[in-house]
């Protein structure tokens, strides 16, 4: 009070303990986003205004001639095939996963966990490894049209390989963990008092589902898509393997662009384009959620 | 006791296990309409079990409970024309007030104006007509639970079934809690069970109570019987402060090891051999010469304001003797205090074992 000098410095010491300590927290996550995502989103926005080098690179010439480009109909239809076979995939997910979530949820909790590492066990080997056994499985001479003709289902092998439906199972095969874990942490988080007062209320079982377990969990639920739609948008190896190259996502058109067509430009606006969508999503994303949070915790 | 009313709730040699432990042994109760009926006993005497029972949420092994001369066994939970609070409130927490007390009156489809006006009634009866958009977690303990509780009875059950309704309250929302509670019963006469391990909470609110041990009812009386004349060791010692001497059945009460003939009651009870003496502190008083008593040594003197207890000791005999006298005492640590009392308010009892377990 008497020396306003000294608490001046004080304060100002103060906020340099402040700073320092903000540095060391946020520092590390902030370095990484720098180097892992705005440096290489910040180069492929630059490509993208830009002419093709010959044998692939960059010509510095300013064109729009790339975005143009983006908008012929056999791109775009790659973008809205590709958006389809995720908004499917994440469908199946849900229909898949929330059920599977629920049942472990309500499992002892000794069988919980056991559960769980079976759910997350196929981490443990590559996705590409993975994803090649559902070709010995799908394929004409595969495990599965053996089974269906040795049991007189069918009489002649089916096509189960190289069509979308096998990208979308193979999709949903890779990510269905993914849509499983934040759902069991919602419902787990759920407190089963909630259901027993919905029904001494006079809530039937599918009422009380739908008015306190959808929207409680609903957190877990988005999470849960995002983390499958957005892979799956953007994944090459399963419509590569499983899709024979009929099926063409916009994963595949990028990675061709880059490394086939040697066209980095054209390859850098479709990859901003996914971009795009994906920021829009999560917009979608938070915008649902303050809702629901909203309603949850205001 | 007032005019003898119907039975609402009966409930006959209910029987129910979890795995191996049995929870209910052979329950029966009656549960009179327009009570206000407390289950009082420890945590583990079965009592949240015959709760969960009655609000149709755990199915009973053996026995049967009808509700105004219906089954209710087989009523689904959800069927039942009994509303409970729950503990911990369990208010949905993605809902406001109003949507939470309307959710009870949705699921009967009344028509939206029926449904507004008395959600609008219940909330001005539990004083929370303004809180009717504030989501539960903006609300106090104290509203939090007024918000469960018309929840509860906005429904209009036959039954409304508490659970340990004061337990999370402080001190000063409790004793405001437990007024309110009271006036409700009267006022929108509902039978009321409160479920507590609180004795003071079931004896300041309950027109009855049950005393429950180790899943059987010990004793179901009104809040002075079982104060003053509790039919087992067992309940006289959970209810309120007691002293107890132990030793053999004469003709004018018990005759103690080193005490010598100790004057009781029977009541009426046929008891021989081994038995407890019941005395309460308030009860005992100091001897005039002459009378007939029993020597005992001042251990400590505690003040109350209102009144004092004196912790006495006897010789021989490691639990202390209280004694309550209204106001202060003039008996100082240290002195001698002959001790007398009334034999009607002695009250001879037979052994228990589960007395001296606790």
């Amino acid at each position: 009070m008497t020396s306003p000098i000294r608490t001046r410095v004080s304060r100002d010491s103060e906020k340099r303990r402040d700073l320092l300590e903000r540095m060391v927290l946020q520092g590390p996550g902030f370095l990484f986003i720098t180097i892992f995502m705005a440096t290489p989103i910040t180069l492929v926005a630059i490509y993208s205004i830009f002419q093709r080098g010959r044998f692939g690179g960059i010509v510095y010439k300013a064109t729009t001639e790339n975005f143009t480009r983006a908008l012929d109909p056999v791109y775009l239809g790659v973008l809205t095939d590709s958006l389809k076979i995720a908004g499917i995939t994440t469908v199946l997910a849900i229909a898949i996963g929330y059920p599977t979530a629920y049942a472990i949820a309500k499992l002892p909790t000794k069988w919980r966990s056991i559960a769980l590492v079976l759910v997350v066990m196929p981490f443990w080997t590559n996705f590409l490894i993975r994803t090649y056994s559902w070709i010995m499985l799908l394929n004409r001479e595969g495990l599965l049209n053996h089974a269906l003709m040795k049991f007189n289902i069918i009489h002649t092998p089916l096509d189960l390989l190289y069509t979308q439906s096998a990208v979308v199972v193979g999709l949903l095969y890779g990510y269905l963990p993914l849509m499983i874990l934040p759902l069991y942490a919602s419902i787990e988080r759920l407190d089963p008092q909630l259901g027993e007062a919905a029904a001494n209320l006079g809530a039937t079982k599918a009422r009380a589902f739908f008015s306190l377990t959808l929207p409680l969990t609903a957190s877990g639920l988005i999470a849960g898509s995002i983390f499958v739609f957005i892979p799956s948008l953007g994944n090459f190896i399963v419509p590569e393997l499983l899709g024979g190259g009929k099926t063409v996502m916009v994963g595949n058109l990028i990675r061709d662009q880059f490394l086939k067509a040697r066209d980095w430009p054209f390859g850098s606006v479709l990859a901003l384009s996914v971009i795009a969508l994906v920021f829009i999503f999560f917009m979608l994303q938070n915008a649902v959620e303050k809702r629901f949070s909203s309603d949850a915790s205001e | 006791m007032t005019t003898e009313s119907k039975n609402l709730i009966e409930i006959k040699n209910l029987t129910h296990d979890y795995g191996s432990v049995r929870a209910l042994d052979n329950v029966s109760l009656e549960i009179r309409e327009n009570e206000f009926f407390a289950l009082l006993g420890p945590s583990g005497c079965g009592k949240t079990t015959l709760l969960r029972i009655l609000a149709g949420f755990e199915t009973p092994l053996e026995g049967s409970v009808t509700l105004a001369g219906v089954d209710l066994i087989s009523l689904p939970a959800n069927k039942r024309p009994i509303n409970l609070m729950f503990q911990s409130y369990a208010l949905f927490p993605h809902m406001n007030v109003g949507q939470n007390v309307a959710y009870g009156l949705e699921r009967e489809k009344l028509p939206k104006a029926q449904i507004k006006e008395r959600v609008e009634e219940v909330l001005k009866t539990v004083g929370l007509q303004d809180k009717v958009k504030a989501r539960p977690s903006q609300l106090s303990g104290g509203q939090r639970q007024r918000v469960a509780l018309a929840r509860a009875i906005v429904k209009r059950p036959k039954l409304l079934l508490l659970d340990e309704p004061l337990s999370a309250l402080d001190r000063k929302v409790r004793s405001e809690m437990q007024l309110e509670l009271k006036r409700l019963q009267l006022e929108v006469g509902i039978t009321f069970v409160v479920v507590t391990h609180d004795q003071e909470e079931a004896m300041s609110m309950a027109d009855r109570i049950a005393v429950m041990v180790e899943g059987t009812v010990g004793q179901v009386d009104s809040p002075v019987d079982l104060y003053q004349r509790p039919s087992t060791a067992y309940v006289g010692d959970f209810i309120g402060e007691s002293n107890f001497f132990d030793g053999v059945v004469v003709a004018e009460g018990i005759k103690h090891a080193s005490l010598g003939i100790l004057p009781g009651n029977r009541y009426g009870k046929d008891i021989s051999g081994e038995a407890h003496l019941l005395i309460r502190p308030e009860d005992l008083r100091v001897a005039v010469s002459g009378e007939h008593s029993i020597p005992t040594l001042v251990q400590d003197v505690q003040f109350y304001g209102g009144a004092s207890t004196l912790v006495l000791g006897i010789e021989g005999r490691s639990a202390p003797i209280l004694m309550s006298q209204p106001g202060a005492t003039t008996a100082q640590r240290g002195a001698m205090v002959n001790l007398t009392w009334d034999p009607l308010k002695a009250i001879v009892l037979p052994r228990d074992a589960r007395r001296s377990a606790l």
